[in-house]
């Protein structure tokens, strides 16, 4: 296993490398920071721009080859760089990399995990109306964009708000400003970063559950009257037990597999989720940089992104073999 | 709905090849559910696309200065934008262009996909090792970056090119695998033996065994291909203005959804519409044309 995983980790090396100089290249090719000084009165002239632009390393007259370089050696050494209006990259990246995962991971964990329940429960209670209604309904939201979904949700969420009369739900931006400092001190902070949390929660978590609810049934109806979960009743476990001990967790193998290729979309789907709610995460800075001709930005956030589309994968690795002993054995032979 | 199931069993001493004395396709097509109400429904978003603008006494560019931002009425079935143009004229417009982009980005790709894969998997050898590799080079690429930074530049028109060249990897590696298992049949090596040429063996005897993996694929791509086209307008990267697309109606709807839900609500149904339509019809396919394929269906 550790041989194999290391094998699988320095082959995900590579391509993490491979990505973030692709998209560095491709950034810096196309991007124009340069258009950022046209709209500027008086506008600066060429020469100033020309040594701003150098020293940021954003210069489209510098060659690409020495750009990526500079780039390069910075990353190297874990700088990414500047910002073209001259802010380090770093900090910010990590400050915004902090919201995207305070906004993703609790519909994320949520959403998967009670998909795979649902899923499970729905494969249980074939062709009933349970069954009937999950299906149905992961059908219909898979069809649902996320950014629509977001706004479905938003547009009830104001009219629960006005059925009250009162302003239970929030939804734009992460706090509502001043809240840590009202009556109830931090605990108030708290609790309104847990009210504006939820509506992005429910949005993330209703995507994650339609897909894998989806997937997880059909795994379960596979396995629902194998062989072995029939010895594991004969055997005298009771048919809940021999279920979920035997039937789910042969079920969840290939979900791992399902789990790596569902992240890609679980981080596009919070870069909407973002700009729907108005969070000031790593989605809602690529649109910006991306619009703004922000070469070092973009790099910097494919590299994560990357990273963390790989790290899924190895992640994935992991848990089949953790599920599975075949591969443990079949991987160290 | 036992059907799947035998037809499952019934196709696993054979995988890859057809049922024996299949009837027609269009009647086995006709016996899904599934495939007939989303053919319905997706002749309905046609027709409303292409012949409701016809009707339709405002244009989508047209501008009412005695509605801004009306409810519907009988002048406007759906209602005014704030801008004042008529919101059915508009969302019917987005609804062509969604489905324009749809259809041809999922034919380009899925037919990129099919010529690389079967080129791969029935030269073999080098060849198939280049083509293997640039693939996998172009599944390295950030898609999302290379579409939102590339339409802008070359243009609306760039769209569908972009998007297909993003989509067509995993399928070409499928393809690969199944022309390179095909290779070896041997009703392929007795063509070959005969005398036949690659190309006309290629396409007289594998393709149409790859037939099924690449319509479905190709439906799949169309929901794909509308809701990624809508997402990257939704985010400004896709169609401009004064052009629309339904991404674009929904970003500008969504601001005012809370008070004024018609722009939105008509967007984002048709979004929602056509890629039901497209994928009941697509899942019908699977259905009808791979009863043995994997969990997707979810087993019925």
């Amino acid at each position: 296993m550790a041989a194999f995983l290391l094998r699988r980790f320095a082959n995900c090396a590579v391509l993490a490398v491979a990505a973030a100089s692709l998209a560095y290249l491709l950034a810096a090719a196309v991007l124009d920071p340069r258009a950022n000084f046209d709209g500027r009165a008086p506008r600066p002239p060429e020469s100033v721009v020309d040594a701003q632009l150098t020293r940021l390393n954003l210069n489209d007259r510098t060659s690409l080859a020495v750009r990526y370089g500079t780039w390069a050696a910075g990353v190297l050494h874990g700088d990414f760089g500047r910002t073209w209006e001259g802010q380090p990259v770093n900090a910010e990246l990590w400050r915004r990399l902090g919201v995207s995962v305070r906004l993703l991971s609790p519909g994320a964990i949520l959403g998967s995990a009670l998909g795979i329940l649902v899923g499970a429960y729905a494969a249980i209670r074939q062709g009933r109306a349970a069954d009937r209604f999950i299906t149905f309904g992961s059908y219909l939201l898979l069809a649902v964009p996320v950014f629509v979904l977001a706004v479905l949700l938003q547009i009830a969420a104001a009219k629960t708000n006005d059925a009250l009369g009162m302003h239970v739900f929030a939804w734009v931006g992460e706090t509502t400003p001043g809240a840590a400092y009202g009556t109830f001190g931090a605990l108030g902070g708290l609790a309104d970063r847990v009210r504006h949390l939820l509506l992005p929660t429910v949005t993330i978590a209703l995507t994650q559950v339609a897909f894998y609810s989806r997937y997880q049934r059909g795994l379960m109806l596979d396995v629902l009257h194998a062989d072995y979960v029939r010895t594991a009743r004969a055997k005298g476990l009771r048919h809940r037990t021999a279920l979920l001990r035997h039937g789910l967790r042969t079920a969840l193998i290939p979900m791992t597999t399902y789990f790596a290729y569902s992240f890609g979309f679980l981080l596009l789907g919070g870069m909407f989720c973002e700009q729907a709610f108005g969070w000031h995460g790593m989605g809602e800075w690529l649109v910006e940089a991306i619009s703004r001709g922000d070469v070092n930005v973009v790099a910097a956030i494919s590299f994560l992104a990357a990273c963390g589309v790989l790290s899924a994968g190895l992640v994935s690795d992991v848990l089949h073999g953790f599920l599975d002993p075949r591969v443990r054995s079949g991987a160290a032979a | 709905m036992t059907t799947g199931l035998i037809a499952r069993t019934a196709a696993e001493h054979a995988p890859g090849l057809p049922a024996p004395a299949a009837p027609r396709l269009p009647r086995r097509v006709a016996r899904s559910k599934r495939a007939v109400a989303g053919l319905i429904l997706l002749a309905g978003l046609f027709t409303a696309a292409f012949a409701g603008p016809l009707l339709s006494r405002w244009g989508w560019d047209d501008t009412d200065f005695a509605a801004f931002r009306q409810g519907p009425s009988a002048q406007h079935w759906l209602g005014t934008t704030q801008s004042g143009r008529d919101v059915l004229a508009l969302t019917l417009r987005g609804t062509r262009r969604s489905l324009v982009i749809g259809l041809s980005v999922a034919v380009l790709s899925t037919g990129l996909a099919g010529l690389v894969g079967t080129v791969a998997g029935f030269a073999g050898g080098r060849l198939d090792r280049i083509l293997m590799w640039g693939t996998d080079l172009l599944l390295v690429l950030p898609s999302f970056l290379l579409v939102a930074v590339l339409v802008p530049l070359l243009g609306g028109g760039a769209l569908v090119p972009l998007l297909a060249a993003v989509l067509w990897m995993i399928t070409a590696r499928a393809v690969r695998g199944m022309a390179a298992s095909l290779r070896e049949r041997e009703y392929v090596l007795a063509a070959r033996f005969l005398g036949a040429g690659p190309v006309r063996t290629i396409v007289r005897h594998v393709l149409p065994q790859l037939a099924s993996l690449l319509v479905v694929d190709a439906s799949v791509n169309v929901s794909v291909a509308v809701v990624a086209e809508s997402g990257l307008s939704y985010l400004g990267f896709g169609v401009r203005p004064p052009d629309v697309s339904l991404g674009t109606l929904v970003a500008d709807g969504q601001g005012a959804a809370t008070a004024c839900p018609w722009p939105f609500a008509a967007a984002a149904g048709m979004l929602v519409l056509i890629v039901l339509a497209v994928n009941l019809l697509g899942d019908g396919l699977r259905d009808v044309l791979d009863p043995e394929s994997g969990p997707r269906r979810g087993g019925r």
